[in-house]
């Protein structure tokens, strides 16, 4: 009797982007999975459990969603070295599970055609099978197994239909090999890629016993970066290419051509279309959403809703885990005596932690509205749409989402330019992200402008214009610098936009809830240790050394801030500040706001001895702010928050990098501190340097 | 015998067989990959309201690509 598969056997999940590969892991290992990263790169890494029809613990890794093994991005590389077995951090797959979305079987077998060459036992599993059939078509399961010599699985994995029969294809102990599609690589070729693998062999590039597809892939002129691959293996591999080129003109084209005839003449058998294609759903909702007049205002529309929401109705909890804090550090000033180790715990770490956690429910809510776009399939619809305005700038119109989530928080923002292959967009949609006006930058924006003009002096239309105004400057410096950057600092031609518009089906909430959950875990996590730290940093900053006080007398805040580190650096760094109008108040203001923007109307209010009183709203201490800077005056006597020097901070703060999170999670994106520190200096370079002029200009004019 | 023109010279709503694709192009060679091959038909669906990029369906899927891309392309506009 077959005692069917063994334990611990490791699975690959392939499949092109879009199949439903994600949905059918999920379903396959529920909540036994692991999600991490590939070191050196920031490509999510799944790795499950799941049990076979007879209760045999496997392994199951799902490997990003790919067009071919000739890798062209990243993702597609980490796909092509676990397929080769060329990652020491993850096991080769003993056998492949290759997903297909049943409406586009001609497209989707392309990848199969060179998974099938690699020699492992291949389960097809044709997905959303139920689409496929409303549309009219008729695939012969039968026949299409009987070809290529693989168990064929019809699924909808959304439903979890067809999940018995791929997890009894799973146990068995005796897949066979698949049937190559074509019969081998042509002769020359295949003589060609021989000899290169002799080379590669010899410079310890691949295993001496490699097959000669790992060449192949390897020398691919679609992977011009040639991730993963060391610079002393590049010459033997572009050398290689030359000369394969050289003996074979257009030989990669070719292969593209056999590969699709042998599809061609297999569909023929298999694949039995309508006589007449209907409009499907998708045509008719595409005809709605990418109309010239409808598309655009669906677009607003929604986008208008999701701003509401991150804007108003998120208060609620973000209200809610203020006050939640405020009570435990109520709780601690009461439970413990007064001394350091209580103000440590209350201004230093919950007041850090609270920092970062105020902006979960708009970062949740931004992670779970990106993924119902990409889930549904609107998302590309969106990059379809604005993929002018975007190339304009040098970028495509994947890059517009991952701006437009900025003004909300750069940090799910910068997170969500994961989707954009090209390694060159990506990057600059990470750089200029953040200058886009974000919520953290809203209170500082009504301090000062609160500050600037009296009010009743003015309409309250031109206050909501100058706000209008500094949204504007940040989508501008935004555009600017991308449009600078790819035109100057990373010249190349711009890769040209290859963008699948998947059919609309219904979004799986429970995958979206998961991916929202676990995108902001890294954050919390990651985020949050690193705030953690240097809100202790700025604490002790702020508070050592101490000002001498005699027993029983309440030390004047004000003038221990002054006594203090960070007060001693606002001095120390007044003449820089000078040139821009601001003095060293103003400076630990600045200083304290680098670990977040919001933190400067805090610093502010404990500089002028603004206390909070009980029953406090935000609106009113922030009115008794505002009439205390008012109030402050220069040493002889003139006021020092004079509308000029409200401009020169508002250019500050519009260009400035001051937020600790943003820049702990573009080192982490970029994978390196070289991109995170170079955002740093040049957005605070740019803010001080345009800040500087501003007051200048006003001084020369006599303002 | 149909018209010949370039992919990006296309009618919305009507079908083409493509002729030529210039060889060894790599801004071409992922197109190829995603079933873009001499003898394949297609149709294009739509321009962006802005004009740019073009949809096509070919093989079943939507695909979108520049006017660059579909310049280079030549295609025999069916009946």
């Amino acid at each position: 009797m077959s005692t069917g598969v063994s334990p611990g056997m490791v699975y690959a999940l392939v499949g092109n982007p879009n199949c439903g590969k994600t949905t059918l892991f999920n379903a396959l290992t529920g909540l036994r999975q692991k999600v991490g990263n590939y070191p050196g790169v920031t490509i999510e890494r799944k790795e499950g459990d799941c049990f076979s029809q007879h209760g045999v613990r496997l392994k199951l890794i799902d490997l990003p969603g790919s067009y071919s093994l000739n890798a062209r991005s990243p993702d597609e590389a980490i796909l092509r070295d676990v397929l080769l077995g060329r990652r020491s951090d993850t096991p080769r797959p003993q056998r492949i599970i290759c997903v297909m979305d049943a409406s586009n079987l001609e497209r989707n077998l392309y990848l199969f055609t060179q998974v099938v060459e690699l020699g492992l036992p291949v389960i097809l599993v044709l997905n959303m099978i139920d689409v496929a059939e409303s549309g009219g078509l008729r695939i012969d399961v039968p026949k299409l197994s009987e070809r290529f010599g693989v168990p064929v699985v019809p699924m909808v994995a959304s439903r979890k239909q067809g999940l018995v029969e791929l997890k009894l294809a799973m146990s068995r102990a005796d897949l066979p090999p698949p049937r190559a599609l074509l019969d081998a690589l042509p002769v020359p070729v295949r003589g060609a890629l021989v000899r290169s693998r002799e080379a590669l062999a010899a410079a310890g590039v691949v295993s001496a016993t490699a097959s000669p597809l790992e060449p192949l892939y390897l020398i691919s002129g679609n992977d011009p970066t040639h991730y993963g691959i060391d610079a002393a293996a590049l010459a033997i591999i572009q050398n290689a290419r030359a000369q394969l080129e050289r003996e074979i003109p257009g030989w990669e084209d070719r292969m593209v051509s056999a590969r699709y005839d042998a599809i061609m003449a297999a569909m023929d058998e298999v694949l039995h279309r309508p006589a007449t294609a209907s409009a499907t759903l998708t045509d008719r909702i595409d005809g709605l959403l990418l109309h010239r007049v409808w598309g655009w205002l669906a677009l607003g529309g929604m986008l208008a809703f999701l701003f509401y929401l991150i804007f108003s109705a998120v208060e609620i909890p973000m209200n809610a885990i203020e006050d939640t804090f405020r009570w435990l550090s109520g709780k601690i000033i009461s439970w413990m005596a007064p001394g350091d180790f209580r103000d440590l715990l209350t201004d230093g770490v919950i007041s850090g932690v609270s920092g970062v956690l105020i902006f979960l429910p708009q970062i949740l809510l931004l992670f779970f509205f990106i993924g119902l776009m990409e889930d549904t399939g609107y998302m590309a619809r969106v990059a379809f749409l604005m993929d002018r305005v975007m190339s304009r700038v040098g970028l495509n119109g994947k890059s517009f989402l991952p701006i437009l989530s900025s003004h909300a928080c750069a940090v799910p923002g910068v997170m969500s330019a994961r989707s954009i292959e090209s390694p060159r967009d990506r990057l600059i949609t990470i750089l200029v992200a953040p200058l886009a006006a974000c919520s953290a930058r809203l209170p500082v924006y009504l301090l000062l402008i609160a500050a600037m003009v009296p009010t009743g002096a003015v309409p309250p239309l031109f206050k909501a214009g100058m706000m209008l105004g500094l949204y504007a400057a940040g989508i501008l410096a935004a555009f600017g610098f991308a449009w600078l950057f790819s035109s100057r600092l990373l010249p190349g031609k711009p890769s040209p936009l290859i963008l699948e518009l998947p059919g609309y089906k219904m979004p799986a909430f429970s995958s979206i809830l998961r991916q929202m959950w676990s995108r902001a875990w890294m954050f919390i996590r990651r985020a949050g240790t690193v705030i953690m730290g240097l809100s202790i940093l700025l604490w002790a900053a702020s508070t050592y050394p101490k000002l001498p006080t005699s027993a029983g007398q309440e030390p004047d805040k004000s003038a221990a801030l002054a006594h203090s580190m960070a007060g001693r650096l606002g001095h120390f760094i007044e003449p820089v500040l000078r040139p821009m109008g601001a003095d060293w108040k103003i400076g630990v203001g600045l200083v304290s706001s680098f670990a977040a923007r919001e933190v400067f109307v805090s610093s502010m209010s404990v500089i002028y001895s603004v206390e909070e009183q009980d029953g406090d709203d935000d609106d009113t201490l922030r009115g008794r702010l505002r009439d205390r800077l008012r109030e402050e005056k220069r040493p002889d006597g003139s006021p020092v928050y004079t509308p000029a020097l409200c401009v020169s901070l508002m250019i500050f703060f519009v260009f400035a990098m001051q937020c600790l999170s943003t820049i702990a999670v573009v080192r982490r994106e970029t994978n390196s501190w070289k991109w995170a520190l170079f955002q740093l200096a040049f957005m605070t370079g740019t803010g001080y340097l345009l800040a500087v002029a501003a007051w200048q200009a006003a001084h020369f004019l006599g303002l | 015998m149909g018209k010949t023109c370039q992919l990006s010279e296309m009618e919305a709503g009507t079908s083409a067989v493509i002729r030529s694709l210039p060889e060894g192009l790599p801004s071409l060679a992922r197109l190829r990959e995603m079933g873009l091959l001499p003898g394949t038909r297609l149709t294009f669906v739509r321009r962006a309201p802005l004009g740019d990029p073009l949809e096509f369906m070919v093989r079943g899927a939507l695909l979108s690509l520049r006017g660059t891309e579909a310049s280079l392309i030549t295609v025999e506009v069916q009946p």
